[in-house]
């Protein structure tokens, strides 16, 4: 899915589908749901049947007959907007669709298992996958463990364990297990999974309008009604003239009024307003991020603070060794050697990562554990300390390494040597270098051999790369960062400075994300939170807009209201900037379509009015507003229908890529699209209609 | 010299209305939430006395459903009594020219043109109604009909102020500190600053005297300077006197005059600022006040303008057939633009005689909504209106669900915000629509052509959008024009009202989102001029197809020199 980024914005395929769909949405039924296209639609079926009766009484009606068919190709060129995004948005779910198995699923009945197809499974049915087995639905693993490749979904080709319990468990239908043998609770019923929920977002006619969508289409009705009784009443004023002075009214026919309605309701923006919000749900989904609803896109364009735990979103999920610095008479290589040795049983990442620094630094191979007669002290809980026993054998005396926090060697040592440690001047060093290790964001772990104090290793936490730029970008988009974590006030307070977030929960209990999220929305705050564990859920449901990682628990992916296919934690920013740009692109083009009436003014009222007052020698006096110069008041009035219907095939493109944001200040950002689209949107018109007058003209079509 | 001279004028009534409107933008801010203020050793008394005899509890809050229905049934039971005294004048007290009994069609319009603050006068004052019709109907509605517009305007800022509340206000609390600490005070000071110019205050029966041709003339006389201090004043209008303030005993001195145009806008201006300060935010009201004045101006300019360049036709420099001799074309300009701006309608010249171009004007600022500076309260709740929209398409613009002063605005606000600002457009247009096309509506014109369209146009104008000028020409006294405008009026008052209510109520319960860089700024200059855009983009939208075939056409019939 992620090759297909940069498609051509429009495929053969897609355009020749989206011509088909563009005559069959003409069906009432469906064009009633959008209320200035339907307007559109009676007035050019009204046209339509007046050209007809002209037909059969032998009137001319070359005129009419152009006004009508370009009323027509006005709701078929919306009808394409439409079908073009809906069939790029199918495209793009295509790959999902597929991946949606209707292969067998290995169901069991207590201990019977039955074959069925995927389509026949309900949520809470168990079913068990093996080595070569595709997941047949989404689910969650209750027993066993297993590699799974998602490739299918999320274009990533290593394989992800996924096993019960923990914060791996939830599994996605269509995805394959490579390995071993999983028992798997199915969470949806076919029809509901997180991808049928995803396409139904990219087709127009079960697609739920969003929040902001309603009010504006609330708005664009509005100006539909006052211009239908603009329309409707300016007949009666020309009315008044015929009856108290006889004036000359004929040019002011059905037609060239409901021409006049079409060209000032708003058709640019109505006619584009669908295939906008199913281009920005395709985009999303473009980004590998799947939503629930159109309205938590949009609400993420509104987000002020973000939320997010530290661990595999901002460092890289485990701390590693970074430093040994030795005791003042002890030499580093020995540290690190004995580091080594205490760590060559923990297979901890931390521990791992002693062994990889001592092996890099100093070239301290890793030994044969079993050449040594060594006996290794595994972690416990009541210690809080592992190391290594290595009896005496020739030259070697005995070794007893042991390595844990300042707090439990402390304590450790206390107890081995009866003495307060505490006052020991190597021990207030050790202590010293610790403290300094915290406050750099790190974390000490002292080793100590045979009740001698070596050192101290340095574990640290590694904020991703580009992190920081990317808290920059939010900051910038008005968004506020706010980390969350388990680790004291001084290492959470140095992680937080160096990857840059705005603000940190440090000794954080799972509960206080959701507090926080509360907290933040009493001040009427709009919350983001990106999360993955179970007792995430709880924050992501609370959150206006919960990201959870695919590779998260499905208690956490059923709680939010996004699922991040990639589990890259600041993919937020994306979905931010897809919300704002919705957002964006329908004011941008509702400012372009009300811009556009003037110049249409300009173009129907005198042609209409020309008969007023006129004289046989000239034209009426409202003449001089056809500033444009147009050739005559039928090629006027077409020309502006003629634009009206092109703008909107024009606009097409954008209305699908969207109008670009940049993560600028509000100021910033209206003052372009004004000029743009305000500004532009006076005078684009103005050139376009005089240059299809002038066509019109040429071709003497009228 | 002249031009200098209309400069200076001009320049320095715009600095008293500036400094007036800020000065009394403060004191109304602090008297409207009950904080002690200038007047409070004075009038602290006589308001818990009225909340005592009318057992109003003020610590009571409404939801705006029940705030809505109090101005419902207050605003019928107005209509009501306006309506009794009028067809019942005759058997009451202080009628010394025993006018009879006002006939039914003509009472219902004037009832609810004096309940809606509209003033429409159908009837000629002097001639129709008795003194107490005057001033238990009319100068009471005068009052009470604009503390209602200033009552649903503090009920609205509670809306966007208020966090997460449920009520917005108490509607009789409101009304009596409007009329207490707002409208009388100014009144008693306005009145008594005219009596000293010479305006009549007598309940003496009209003086019959001898002219010097010897025949006889009956000189109308009544207690007209109350009633002209709360009409300026209360954006109302109706004047005591027929001709309104064109008659020497309503407007007697260039002071007078001055005076008067300056009470038209001084509490609409000054609830700008009022607004300002309960907001907290007082570049908010700079930038409103700035819009509205900037509006203003662009209208005296035009107007006065089109006034003095009429020379081809008319062969003189001005035109001075119906203005206000004694002050000159540019008083009647200032007026006349003043008195449309805001939703007042007294007039002192005919604005039937003003150029097309001024006549088009005095259209256009009613038909914006009359919201630069507007109605008390009215104007400001209407204004309203218009920011949310500009809010909403340029809170889209910047990608951000469009917030004011951190409410969301949302569909249920746009709406009813599309429902307050079509309303009275749509009322104009249906009923002149009829009014052209019907026999009934049309022998009612004076003239034939452009001006007989534009004298329809401005009635129906004047009566939805409750201004209450008259374009003079048009015979309104009639069934057919008193009903239809009557029913233009109450449209066009309560199909503003009841939305801005809705929006106060459902904006009350919202939470207030802090500002953060991605917050579209509702203070800064690019802001004003988004507002101005859409002010004029939705009000020329509407109303340039009418208005061409109208003023426009008639201007340019008059320039090729053609005459009807």
């Amino acid at each position: 899915m992620s090759t297909n980024t940069n498609k051509p914005l429009f495929e053969k395929q897609i355009v020749l589908n989206a011509v088909k769909d563009s005559f069959i949405k003409l069906n009432p039924s469906y064009l009633i749901k959008n209320p200035v296209m339907f307007i559109v639609g009676i007035g050019a079926l009204l046209t339509s049947i007046i050209c007809i009766i002209d037909i059969i009484n032998h009137k001319p009606v070359s005129f009419d007959l152009q006004i009508a068919i370009w009323l027509w190709f006005t709701i078929l060129f919306a009808n394409f907007a439409e079908a073009v995004a809906e069939g790029r948005g199918k495209a793009q779910s295509e790959n999902l669709r597929k991946s949606r198995t209707t292969t067998k699923a290995r169901k069991l009945n207590g201990t019977t298992e039955t074959i069925v197809t995927a389509l026949e499974l309900r949520a809470g049915d168990i079913v068990v996958c093996e080595a070569n087995d595709l997941i047949p639905a989404d689910g969650e693993v209750i027993d066993g463990v297993a590699s799974v490749d998602e490739a299918a979904i999320t274009g990533e080709s290593a394989p992800v364990i996924r096993e019960s319990g923990g914060d791996r468990s939830a599994v996605t239908g269509g995805t394959k297990v490579l390995s071993d043998k999983i028992i798997i609770r199915i969470t949806s019923n076919p029809g509901e999974t997180f991808i049928d929920r995803m396409i139904s977002l990219v087709e127009g006619a079960k697609r739920k309008k969003t929040p902001n969508e309603i009010a504006l289409s609330i708005l664009l009705s509005g100006l539909t009604i006052v211009f239908l009784v603009v329309v409707v009443t300016l007949k009666s004023f020309f009315n008044f003239y015929e009856i108290t002075l006889g004036q000359d009214i004929n040019a002011v026919s059905v037609p060239v009024l409901i021409a006049l309605l079409v060209c000032l309701i708003p058709t640019t923006i109505g006619g584009l307003l669908s295939a906008i919000g199913i281009s920005g749900m395709d985009r999303l989904l473009k980004h590998n991020v799947i939503a629930m609803s159109g309205r938590a896109v949009e609400a993420a364009g509104d987000i002020d603070v973000l939320l997010l735990d530290k661990t595999g979103t901002i460092t890289l999920g485990n701390r590693i060794a970074t430093e040994f610095i030795p005791a003042p008479d002890v030499n580093e290589d020995y540290l690190a050697d004995a580091a080594q040795l205490a760590s060559l049983s923990d297979e901890t990442p931390e521990g791992r990562s002693i062994v990889i620094l001592a092996k890099e630094k100093f070239k301290i191979r890793e030994r044969n554990i079993h050449e040594l007669n060594v006996k290794f002290v595994p972690f416990s809980a009541k210690t809080q300390m592992s190391g290594v026993n290595i009896e005496a054998s020739g030259s070697h005396s005995e070794r007893i390494i042991r390595k844990g926090s300042l707090e439990a060697i402390k304590k450790y040592l206390s107890e081995q040597t009866n003495i307060n440690i505490a006052i020991q001047s190597d021990y207030m060093i050790t202590q010293m270098i610790g403290v300094d290790i915290a406050l750099s964001g790190g974390t000490p772990l002292v080793v100590v051999e045979n009740n001698k104090l070596l050192g101290v290793i340095q574990l640290k936490d590694v904020v991703k790369g580009g992190i920081k730029e990317r808290f920059e970008q939010l900051r910038k988009m008005g968004i506020k960062s706010i980390m969350i974590t388990g680790d004291n006030q001084l290492t959470a307070a140095a992680i937080a400075a160096e990857a840059g977030v705005d603000g940190f929960i440090a000794e954080a209990k799972p509960e206080d994300k959701l507090f926080r999220i509360r907290d933040e929305q009493a001040q009427g705050k709009m919350v983001g939170m990106i999360g993955d564990g179970t007792n995430d859920a709880p924050a992501l449901a609370q959150a206006d807009v919960g990201i959870a990682m695919n590779s998260g628990t499905q208690a956490a992916r059923e709680a939010g209201n996004m699922i991040d296919l990639d589990s890259s934690p600041t993919k937020l920013i994306e979905v931010v900037e897809i919300g704002k740009q919705l957002l964006m692109t329908r004011g941008s083009l509702t400012t372009f379509s009300i811009a556009n009436d003037v110049a249409k003014y300009f173009a129907i009222i005198p042609a209409i009015a020309l008969s007023l007052f006129a004289t046989n020698s000239l034209n009426g006096p409202l003449s001089v507003l056809n500033v444009m110069q147009l050739a005559s008041p039928q090629s006027a009035i077409l020309s502006a229908v003629i634009f009206n219907a092109l703008v909107i095939i024009a606009l097409i493109p954008l209305a699908l890529k969207g109008v670009a944001y940049r993560p600028e200040g509000a100021a910033t950002i209206l003052k372009r699209n004004i000029l743009i689209y305000g500004v532009g949107g006076l005078i684009i018109p103005f050139i376009g209609i005089k240059i299809i007058d002038v066509l019109i003209t040429l071709l003497k079509l009228v | 010299m002249n031009f200098l001279f209309d400069t200076i004028q001009f320049v320095l009534f715009l600095v008293v209305l500036t400094s007036g409107s800020v000065f009394f933008g403060g004191l109304f801010y602090k008297a409207l939430i009950g904080e002690r203020n200038l007047l409070s050793p004075i009038l602290l008394k006589p308001e818990k006395f009225i909340y005592k005899i009318f057992r109003i509890d003020e610590k009571y809050e409404m939801d705006w459903k029940e705030y809505l229905k109090g101005i419902l049934s207050f605003s019928f039971l107005s209509f009501l009594f306006v309506l009794a005294i009028q067809l019942l004048q005759q058997y009451l007290p202080l009628n010394p020219q025993n006018i009879s009994n006002v006939e039914f069609f003509l009472a219902f319009n004037t009832a609810v043109s004096f309940m809606t603050n509209t003033n429409w006068q159908a009837y000629s004052g002097e001639s129709t109604l008795s003194y107490f019709v005057q001033m238990i109907g009319l100068t009471v509605q005068n009052f009470v009909s604009a503390a209602i517009g200033l009552s649903v305007l503090l009920a609205l800022i509670r809306g966007i102020t208020i966090r997460q509340g449920k009520t917005i206000g108490n509607l009789w609390v409101d009304l009596t500190r409007s009329v207490l600490y707002v409208l009388m005070p100014l009144s008693i000071i306005l009145a008594i600053l005219l009596i000293s110019q010479g305006v009549v205050q007598t309940f003496d029966s009209y003086t019959t005297v001898q002219t010097i041709e010897g025949s006889n003339q009956i000189i109308p006389l009544g207690p007209a300077a109350s009633q002209i201090a709360i009409k300026q004043l209360g954006t109302n209008g109706g004047g005591f006197f027929g001709v309104n303030s064109a008659f020497p005993y309503e407007n007697p001195t260039p002071f007078s005059n001055f005076l008067q145009v300056l009470s038209i806008l001084l509490i609409p201006g000054a609830l700008v600022f009022t607004y300002g300060k309960m907001l907290s935010n007082k570049k908010h009201a700079w930038l409103i006040f700035g819009v509205m004045m900037f509006a203003f101006c662009s209208g005296i300019i035009v107007s006065y303008w089109s006034e003095v360049s009429n020379s081809s036709t008319f062969h003189s420099s001005e035109l001075m057939e119906g203005k206000e001799m004694r002050f000159g074309v540019f008083n009647s300009v200032l007026w006349s633009v003043a008195t449309t701006v805001a939703s007042n309608g007294s007039v002192n010249a005919m604005h039937s005689s003003m150029s097309s171009i001024s006549g088009m004007v005095e259209l256009i600022n009613m038909q914006l909504g009359e919201i630069i500076f507007g109605g008390i309260g009215s104007g400001l709740y209407g204004m309203i209106l218009f920011i949310l929209l500009t809010v909403f398409i340029s809170g889209l613009m910047v990608g951000r669900t469009p917030e004011y002063f951190g409410k969301k605005i949302e569909a249920y606000e746009i709406k009813w915000a599309i429902i307050g600002i079509l309303i009275p457009s749509v009322v104009i247009l249906f009923f002149t629509a009829i009014g052209v096309t019907t026999n009934v509506g049309l022998s009612s014109i004076l003239n034939k052509g452009p001006h007989g369209l534009s004298e329809i146009l401005y009635a129906f104008t004047s009566g939805a959008n409750n201004n209450g000028s008259a374009f003079a020409g048009l015979n309104a006294n009639t069934n057919f024009y008193n009903i239809l405008i009557g029913f233009a009026m109450l449209l066009g008052r309560f199909g503003v009202i009841i939305p801005v209510l809705a929006i106060a109520g459902n904006l009350v319960k919202k939470n207030i989102t802090p500002e953060t860089s991605g917050t579209l700024s509702t203070n800064n200059f690019l802001f004003g001029f988004l507002l101005l855009s859409v002010i004029i983009i939705v009000g020329a939208l509407t109303f340039f197809p009418a208005l061409s075939i109208g003023p426009i056409i008639e201007h340019l019939l008059i320039k090729s020199g053609y005459t009807f």
